[in-house]
């Protein structure tokens, strides 16, 4: 350190301040895989309502960006068992 | 009715309890009748700082198990008529503070005193949750500190969408209690400035409370901070927040922050 470092301070709280920031931006976006869950959870019931759905081959993910966020749904419905007979 | 405010904070030992007896009591000076609650259940403290530890007879979780009656588990203070203490249980089974029990209770106590403070445990869990769930408004406690920033940012996310509030579509009241602060290392750049953990957690502030030594010589006595040393600064800072709380403006001032020269000099030495 030369002498002048001395003198100068470096202080620390900018830096606690900008990874304060840079962290809970990304965690206020993530507490949104709750969301995900429920979304999840009630489009199964209403497709199930009307056609025999695998819980386990429903996807939901969403997406997002600084603009926009994309929710994505592939369900994936099974033939049915007439079909697959002939 | 009364109204039911929460003192939390996610983080432990950032001063939820301090500041719940201080403000309980603060608001008990001003004549209006005021119950704290611990929601700590296995690890209480409020009684101890309220200097009440030797008198606690029944807790909360008696009352909802219905061996005692509500009036029998509320220890009035020794010094202040309107202020009483509802103290939390020493069992170590969590589950014994049941959703229902808490609603029951919380009902009570609304229609006889004007303010229902709840010091909330540390953590997201049960007693968290519990503790926050019937607030009509939230007293975020935070220490000018990341990982205490960090927590009270999601304890503010979890007012938003766990509380009964919430629930009911209804907008969470809530305050920042900027607790330790101290405005000299602040100024000097090396702790968060009240500014920077407003911008952060972008909640209105409710008061900033000084380091200081009158905190734990007023635990150690125990006595809330707002009765030990009533001119002291923490004491006055509280006592301005109180009046925040019950409706007034009160200019905010960062307490500590006007110094001479020479309580600049031996302020820098000491630190």
């Amino acid at each position: 350190m030369s002498i002048f470092g001395l003198f100068r301070r470096t202080s620390s709280a900018p830096m606690a301040r900008e990874r304060l920031q840079v962290l809970l931006a990304h965690e206020r976006a993530s507490i949104g895989s709750d969301l995900v869950a429920i979304l999840r959870e009630e489009i199964l019931a209403v497709i199930a309502k009307h056609v025999q759905v695998d819980a386990d081959r429903v996807q939901v993910t969403m997406d997002r960006d600084e603009h926009v966020s994309i929710l994505e749904i592939e369900v994936e419905i099974p033939l049915p068992n007439a079909m697959k007979a002939a | 009715m009364g109204k039911v405010i929460v003192v939390t904070s996610g983080k432990g030992g950032v001063g939820k309890t301090t500041s719940t007896a201080a403000l309980g009591a603060a608001l008990a000076q001003r004549n209006e009748k005021v119950v704290v609650v611990d929601f700590d259940v296995g690890l209480r403290n409020l009684d101890l700082v309220m200097g009440a530890e030797r008198r606690v007879v029944y807790d909360m979780v008696n009352v909802i198990q219905g061996d005692a009656k509500l009036p029998q588990a509320l220890i009035r203070d020794k010094r202040l008529e309107t202020l009483f203490l509802l103290a939390a249980s020493q069992t170590r089974d969590k589950d014994s503070l049941t959703p229902e029990g808490v609603e029951r209770i919380i009902g009570e106590l609304k229609k006889y005193f004007d303010w229902i403070i709840c010091d909330s445990p540390a953590g997201i869990e049960r007693g968290a949750t519990l503790a926050m769930r019937h607030a009509d408004m939230a007293v975020v406690v935070t220490n000018p500190e990341v990982s205490s920033v960090r927590d009270s940012d999601r304890i503010i996310g979890m007012l938003d969408s766990k509380t009964l509030k919430a629930e009911n579509g209804e907008r969470m009241e809530k305050h920042l209690l900027l607790t330790r602060y101290d405005a000299n290392r602040a100024e000097r750049g090396d702790m968060l400035k009240v500014e920077d953990v407003l911008d952060i957690l972008s909640i209105p502030l409710l008061g900033i409370i000084p380091e200081s030594m009158d905190v734990l010589k007023a635990s150690n006595v125990g006595a809330p901070v707002t009765l030990a040393d009533a001119r002291s600064a923490p004491a006055m800072a509280y006592f301005d927040a109180a009046r925040r709380l019950a409706g007034e403006t009160v200019p905010i001032v960062i307490p500590g922050e006007k110094r001479g020269l020479l309580g600049k000099i031996f302020g820098r030495k000491a630190a």
